[in-house]
């Protein structure tokens, strides 16, 4: 049994040669790319994603065949085919379960989950804050494109109340989902926001993500051309992004603006932008960002700017919080049983409880 | 002054009720009877049969929980139609059984409990005891509680604490009367309640009070034995189809050198299993208990992907849930195992009662064409054959399984004769290791594809719930290629038919009558075709325990009768598929109770379709 749990356990990988563990380094992001034919829509920010997906994997040092992408359905969900490594298609929201499920398994794989706003807050919802609240050790990229792209249209768990659709031509009347919030409240230990039009800091976000242990969410707002082209217009272009985008960075105060000039004060509970150049307020007041505070109360007022007016919208690492995964204390608690109780043997769970003879 | 002396009477077989509220603790009292019947060396069955409701109202009909338990001096098949002896423990346990007692039946009441607050409760206009309404039985009124009170009389624990302890004077009882020894139950007492030796001594002081009064008290002049049967040679353990079913996955596990993997949401009445699965994890048997449904089996999905022998266990509104991710696995073909402990329907139904209507469920419940294997075990130690039959098979052919148990096997128990574990074969796993020539959807010659792991170097691969090519595994909308994996699919598990057995049959080979059943209703309809034949009719007999893909001589046995009685708890749905399979005529004979079959009910049955007179003799 043993023998066959190891071969499990390492794969064939623990009979590659030694040029072969070089070859581990030398990947680029061709290697990551698969052979098929990418499908989105022309001018979809899923492109980016991709690209910047496999950009960063040649640096994280895990090997090609230890990826294993896993997703449900929608547009996002057609991204494990473009990836050349292990992947699962799943069905409608359930990535999370299926990823957990390899986790749980196969804790050495490096398993990340590539879904959207409807896959994963809508039919999937219960999956996602089950897995936060695990802290089991699986990537999840949220597409955010508040909009069902694959359904043709329809609003979303994020989309904006009111928001006229095919489903809603008189308006959404739902209130729609912060995910930051709720994968805060769920017990996420690693949460994040990203843009698919700034490379460089989503790849600097896969990263963070990628080194971290445990459950790590990044929601990314996503373009969808077709059906809510623009809807992250005020924080992707040029002339809007400053002023309404607060890149957070632990230990640096949160500031912004064209010239930094603009800066978040928490007063009391509540948060307001204040000047630091018009004499009444100095640099010192502005809040500093600690991604490692344990109290989740701050990370939640983050995750509420967007939803409050003149506050920017806050992209980067909200908060991480280091704690024991959920496979690595199964699979401990697998180990202590065994050192207990020894191995299990056959015969002597086949012969336990009452027995008797017959002769 | 001298005790009397008692008679001794052998018995062949025995029928035991007991009887009592959902808290009297009957169905410990009657697991307590059974295990110390088992040791005794006697076959055995056992139907438990309790509400859904943790702790109903005290003394309500609704709250009422019994344990039947048929023991026998020979080989016997079913927990028995009507029990000779009912232990009622209040008026509303008399209430709800006494119409299954066999006519002129003991009834051990307990005389305590037939105030008027609870014969009120029972809706008797009248006590019972006193109306001469139970003339024609033998009843004894045995002063239980007070009983029990006196013996208790030293002990610290509280008034309600020692009230609890009167199912173990019942016991006590119940073991004098039977010749039944103590020591079985009082050393699981050491063991239960370690912790709490004032319980420990409660219950034994209970439990050999009432032995004693059996043999003290005038009440009771004749003692029973119920000689050990003549089991083949070999060691017994008694077993309840959850627990065979728990252990066979564990020993496939074992035999196919995989961790096995459970998905799991509690729901009666699978539960059990994955309480017994979670107390191996010596076995590297990995338990997760789910969020939903839908995780449990979805998670066994990703575990069968990365390399376990995947299960997920539930009932019928579970697998319902399920369905979307079982079509999942008919497309990614990854093995999986899906065991369906069938409970009554439709909706939340009877959750802790049984039946047999999830066959149709099981067979075509999903959207487009997406077969799957479906087997079923016959009685409850049979759960653990058929746990490692659906382990090979799932593996052999990366097939989804579906293990249609149902509530009687689940919670019934009968004594099982221990496998030697050296002797159950390997189950043989092939993981593709080699990079030449690989492809996803390669077939080998019996129609699999190869199971490939993540972090195998050079085999990466993507699959998924949309169409695939053939061979490539890439997604694919072309017409041909659907309709070709469509039929590629259905013929992999066609072509299982060649490695399973053929269709036995028993009895009277040369009837003109076949009675053809499957899964759990074995013992009762095995039962009434023996009493039959002893009579003197001439009967043939086929169980199946492999529905899909049906044993491949099963058109060639059905077509030699020329009439077919098929009994299932259900509206009749293996009926229904073997005349639309096989093209001939079956008589269905349904109950939908709740409950499991009678054999006087079946004998009833086939007399009826036979004729009495001639007892299917020309």
């Amino acid at each position: 049994m043993e023998e066959n749990k190891k071969q499990i356990q390492d794969s064939a990988f623990a009979k590659a040669s030694a040029d072969e563990q070089e070859q581990v380094i030398k990947y680029s992001a061709k290697d990551f790319a698969s052979d098929q034919d990418v499908r989105w829509c022309p001018g979809c920010g899923d492109y980016s994603i991709l690209a910047q997906m496999q950009r960063v994997s040649p640096d994280l040092g895990i090997k090609l065949e230890n990826f294993v992408w896993i997703s449900g359905i929608g547009c996002a969900a057609r991204f494990p085919y473009y990836m050349n490594t292990y992947g699962f298609h799943g069905i409608h929201g359930r990535a999370p379960a299926i990823a957990s499920g390899v986790k749980l398994n196969r804790p050495d794989l490096s398993v990340w989950v590539a879904t959207g706003d409807g896959d994963l807050l809508s039919i999937g919802g219960n999956h996602f804050i089950h897995a936060c609240r695990r802290n089991i050790d699986i990537k999840i990229l949220l597409f955010n494109n508040r909009i069902y792209g694959l359904t043709k249209g329809q609003y979303s768990p994020t989309s904006e109340k009111g928001k006229k659709t095919k489903s809603t031509p008189l308006g959404s009347i739902d209130y729609p989902f912060n995910p930051l919030a709720l994968a805060i409240g769920s017990g996420a230990t690693f949460i994040a926001r990203s843009l698919d039009r700034d490379a460089k800091h989503l790849q600097a976000m896969m990263k963070r993500a990628a080194e971290h242990k445990g459950t790590a969410f990044i929601e990314v707002f996503q373009n969808c051309n077709i059906f809510n082209d623009g809807a992250f217009e005020l924080l992707t272009e040029k002339e809007t992004k400053a002023d309404n985008v607060l890149f957070l960075e632990h230990g640096k105060p949160m500031l912004f603006g064209k010239n930094n000039e603009k800066g978040i004060k928490l007063d009391g509970l509540n948060p307001k932008v204040i000047n630091i150049n018009d004499g009444e307020f100095s640099i010192n007041d502005i809040w500093v960002h600690d991604e490692f505070d344990p109290n989740t109360s701050r990370a939640h007022i983050i995750s509420q700017f967007s939803e409050m007016e003149s506050l920017p919208t806050p992209v980067g690492v909200l908060r991480q919080e280091t704690k024991p995964t959920y496979e690595e204390e199964y699979h401990k608690q697998i180990e202590n049983f065994k050192k207990t109780w020894g191995t299990g043997d056959l015969k002597k769970l086949l012969f336990s409880g009452n027995t008797w003879e017959v002769n | 002054m001298a005790m009397p002396e008692k008679t001794i009477v052998d018995l062949n077989d025995v029928t035991v009720r007991f009887a009592g509220d959902s808290g009297d603790g009957m169905q410990l009292t009657g697991s307590q009877f059974t295990n110390t019947t088992a040791i005794v060396g006697n076959d055995l069955s056992t139907l438990p049969d309790f509400p859904a409701e943790i702790r109903a109202p005290a003394g309500t009909t609704y709250g009422v929980s019994g344990f039947q338990l048929h023991f026998s001096s020979s080989d016997i098949q079913t927990p028995g139609d009507a029990p000779d002896v009912l232990v009622a423990m209040n008026p509303a346990a008399l209430k709800m059984n006494l119409h299954d007692l066999k006519p002129g039946g003991s009834i051990i009441v307990n005389v305590n409990a037939f105030d008027p607050k609870n014969l009120r409760l029972a809706e008797y206009p009248s006590n019972p005891l006193e109306d001469r309404s139970l003339n024609g039985y033998n009843v004894i009124q045995v002063p239980l509680t007070a009983l029990t009170n006196t013996a208790l009389e030293d002990s610290t624990l509280s008034a309600k604490e020692k009230s609890r302890c009167k199912n173990f004077f019942a016991l006590g009882m119940m073991y004098w009367l039977y010749s039944r020894p103590v020591e079985p139950t009082l050393n699981w007492l050491k063991v239960k309640f370690k912790n709490s030796p004032d319980l420990a001594e409660a219950n034994k002081k209970a439990m050999m009070a009432g032995y004693y009064f059996g043999e003290n008290t005038e009440i009771f002049t004749t003692r029973y034995e119920v000689k050990p049967a003549k089991l083949s040679k070999g060691t017994y353990r008694n077993i309840s189809g959850n627990e065979a079913l728990a252990i066979g996955f564990i020993t496939a596990s074992v035999k196919s050198k995989l961790p096995l993997f459970l998905g799991s949401y509690p729901i009666t009445p699978a539960s059990d299993i994955l309480h017994e699965l979670s107390r191996h994890k010596n076995f590297d048997v990995r338990t997760f208990q789910a969020e939903d449904e839908i995780s449990a089996i979805t998670a066994a999905i990703g575990a069968s992907f990365s390399g376990a022998l995947a299960i997920t266990t539930t009932s019928g509104p579970g697998v319902a849930l399920k369905t979307e991710s079982i079509s999942l696995a008919v497309m990614t073909e990854l093995p999986l195992v899906i065991i369906d402990v069938q409970r009554g329907g439709p909706s939340t139904g009877l959750p802790t009662k049984t039946e047999q209507s999830d066959l149709l469920q099981a067979m075509f419940g999903r959207n487009g064409e997406a077969p799957v294997v479906v087997l079923a075990p016959s009685t409850p130690a049979d759960c653990f054959n058929m746990a490692l039959e659906a382990s090979r098979i799932a593996i052999k052919y990366m097939v989804p399984v579906m293990y249609l148990s149902d509530g009687y096997l689940a919670n019934g128990s009968e004594p099982w004769k221990v496998p030697d574990p050296d002797l159950i074969p390997e189950i043989p796993v092939k993981f593709r290791t080699e990079k030449e020539g690989f492809a996803p959807y390669l077939r080998d010659e019996n129609l699999v594809r190869p199971w490939a792991l993540p972090g195998t170097p050079g085999l990466m691969h993507r699959i998924g719930g949309l169409e695939k090519k053939h061979i490539t595994g890439s997604v694919s909308y072309d017409p041909e290629n659907h309709e070709f994996m469509v039929r590629l699919r259905a013929q992999k598990v066609k072509n299982i038919e060649n490695d399973i057995p053929d269709l036995e049959v028993w009895g009277d080979i040369d009837s003109e009558y076949l009675i053809a059943g499957w899964g759990g209703t074995f013992g009762a309809i095995t039962e009434a075709v023996k009493r039959l034949r002893q009579r003197g009719a001439k009967l043939a007999q086929v169980h199946f325990k492999y529905l899909n893909p049906f044993p491949k001589n099963t058109g060639n046995v059905l077509k030699k009768y020329k009439k077919i009685l098929c009994p299932e708890l259900n509206m009749g749905q293996l009926s229904r598929i073997l005349k639309s399979e096989f093209l001939v005529e079956v008589e269905p004979f349904n109950k939908i109770q709740g409950l499991p079959f009678k054999s006087s009910e079946i004998e009833s049955k086939i007399e009826s379709l036979i004729g009495v007179k001639n007892n299917g003799r020309e």
